[in-house]
């Protein structure tokens, strides 16, 4: 047996029954990153000794009984934007490069207490603004299916790890499709969960109406067991949300009879690659044999939702990002002199170019006479685009569709012209101003053996029929071709 | 291109967002913002007549609670991330 080959929950499984310890998990996955690291670059921080030994004390509880967890034992990745207590956590930044948190994050202390081993922080685009994790300051991801191409982004070094079995699973978070689009061009699974679901607490903020935490794994069950896990109601983040019903691993059943599928149409338009149309309909088909009921529709508004999205965005990592000045954590200018050029230098030459480049839109589209024709006409254009999705979820209970336009760029293909990035975007980035949940699952591959991602996408809190929908197609599809 | 950025927007934009440009990424930033701005300028396509701007999803009220301490004194730990510190506080440059 592989252990490397096991998902998260076999895993688990097997350190429970006694037949693999976590010790020997945590050693085989040390071993692969010796393997293969140099080459990928998922991790931006390995803790080596630090996993070694949390795993001995894991090992110990699971013996002893006192942990029983469906994750007990799992080595797992953590994107580094999540804060780490003694852990360095850099968001892929300069200007974070020395930061060493005083506390860790809600959803990864929830991971803690079912007895979760960290193996380190992995690599982002810098703080999570980019599609590639090219912009990292730290160096690029390579897509463990194919070196020459991107991992995606902006959670790829996780997408990655968790393609290159250099982990069991990982975190990320999405802000406009971070989690799912680096799951579709890595051929893994990966899920945002409806806003508010798992606490933000110790997530570096980006844009705060729409960042979400999730996770990045190797099948739906994962996926499930993972989102269970991490989901929790926190006092400490004022947009938690109270919701009873995060026992999604209650939705893993293989049965799609009845349920109402909506295509939208217009998401299958000339920008879409043929053979990412062809595979994500060939999933569509499935469904179809499987039970479902599936339509084609016209959502509307497709287009509006990326300018929409850039602006709000911007606006509040404009406002987000005002906290990096150079006095409390991380990198300050040297020899700056008086204390507001300090904070210029310090901020300039800390920053990477997207990071400024999305700051001083924010703060443009903030600023007093163009307040209300850019912000305020965003936050209406989106008020739109949730109406257009609650239209949609009258019909229908999963809307089904691509990830991403193409699989994934070569490198260095896509830096060049940013709007032509943001472009790429279109399919996922909606479903964050609406605060829906969305769930990318591979569905085939492209002539050039890279993978395509299926998006199934449902009305808030509807995780669970987001769950069974795409188990069951997962079920159905069997091996991916 | 249809949004021109002056010298003087980027100034502004510059104070605001505390950067300070070179020249080189001064002309880029200028670019970069005008061809934004043409993209989101579609925007004004739709008809939100009669709209209210949605800021959140769901209908957000404060959350209140009450103003207990819980977490520990960790002035030692956070001033270690600091890079100046003295007597327990941070050390900035001079302020005029």
């Amino acid at each position: 047996m592989d252990i490397l080959n096991l998902t998260a929950v076999q895993l688990a499984s097997l350190i429970k029954s006694g037949e693999v310890t976590a010790v020997e998990a945590v050693q085989a996955v040390l071993d692969q990153i010796d393997q293969t690291e140099s080459e990928y670059h998922c991790y931006v921080t390995i803790d080596r000794e630090g996993a070694r030994k949390r795993a001995r004390e894991v090992q110990e509880e699971i013996a002893s009984g006192r942990l029983t967890g469906k994750l007990a034992g799992v080595p797992v990745a953590i994107k580094d934007n999540l804060c780490t207590q003694g852990m360095l956590t850099t968001c892929s930044s300069k200007i974070l490069g020395n930061f060493i948190p005083t506390y860790t994050a809600e959803a990864v202390r929830n991971l803690e207490r079912q007895g979760a081993v960290i193996l380190g922080k992995t690599n982002m685009d810098e703080f999570a603004m980019g599609s590639t994790t090219e912009t990292s300051a730290f160096g690029v991801t390579k897509n463990p299916r194919n070196p020459q191409h991107v991992p995606g982004g902006s959670s790829g070094g996780s997408a990655a790890a968790v393609a290159a079995n250099e982990c069991f699973y990982a975190l990320g978070s999405d802000t406009g499709g971070s989690i799912r689009q680096p799951a579709s061009y890595c051929g893994v699974v990966g899920m945002k969960p409806t806003y508010g679901t798992v606490s933000r607490y110790g997530l570096i903020a980006y844009g705060s109406s729409l960042d979400q935490i999730g996770p990045l794994c190797k099948d739906v069950t994962d996926c499930a067991t993972i989102l269970e896990a991490i989901a929790s109601h926190d006092e400490k983040d004022s947009t938690s949300v109270k919701r009873g019903d995060t026992d999604f691993t209650a939705a893993l059943n293989a049965d799609v009879k009845g349920v109402r599928i909506g295509i939208p149409r217009d998401y299958f338009t000339d920008g879409l690659d043929r053979e990412v149309k062809e595979k994500v309909l060939a999933a569509a088909q499935l469904l179809k044999e499987q039970g479902a009921v599936v339509e084609e529709f016209d959502l509307g508004l497709v287009e509006y939702a990326i300018p929409t999205y850039y602006t709000i965005a911007a606006a509040e990592a404009s406002s987000n990002l005002e906290r990096f000045d150079g006095v409390k954590y991380g990198y300050r200018a040297e020899d700056a002199g008086e204390l507001h050029r300090m904070y210029k230098r310090t901020r300039s030459e800390g920053f990477g170019a997207e990071v400024k480049r999305r700051i001083m839109l924010g703060s443009f589209v903030l600023s007093s006479g163009y307040y209300d024709a850019y912000y305020l006409k965003a936050l209406k254009v989106k008020a739109k685009l949730k109406k257009a999705f609650d239209d949609a979820f009258a019909k229908y209970d999963v809307i089904l569709g691509p990830v991403a336009p193409t699989t994934a760029p070569k490198l260095g293909e896509s830096l060049a012209d940013p709007l032509k990035m943001y472009l790429g975007d279109i399919y996922t980035i909606s479903v964050n101003l609406a605060g829906l949940p969305g769930i990318s699952v591979p569905c085939g591959t492209d002539g050039k053996g890279l993978p395509v991602g299926l998006q199934l996408v449902g009305d808030c809190f509807a995780e669970k029929t987001l769950i069974q929908t795409a188990y069951t197609y997962e079920q159905a599809r069997g091996e991916v071709r | 291109m249809a949004n021109v950025i002056s010298d003087e927007t980027i100034e502004y934009v510059g104070i605001l967002a505390k950067l300070e440009l070179s020249e080189e990424e001064k002309e880029q930033a200028k670019k970069d913002m005008g061809k934004m701005l043409d993209y989101i300028d579609q925007l004004s396509e739709v008809d939100t007549e009669g709209v209210e701007p949605m800021s959140h999803v769901f209908d957000l009220n404060n959350c209140f609670r009450e103003d207990i301490v819980t977490n520990g004194d960790d002035r030692e730990a956070m001033l270690r991330n600091a890079p100046g510190q003295k007597d327990g506080m941070f050390v900035v440059p001079r302020t005029f």
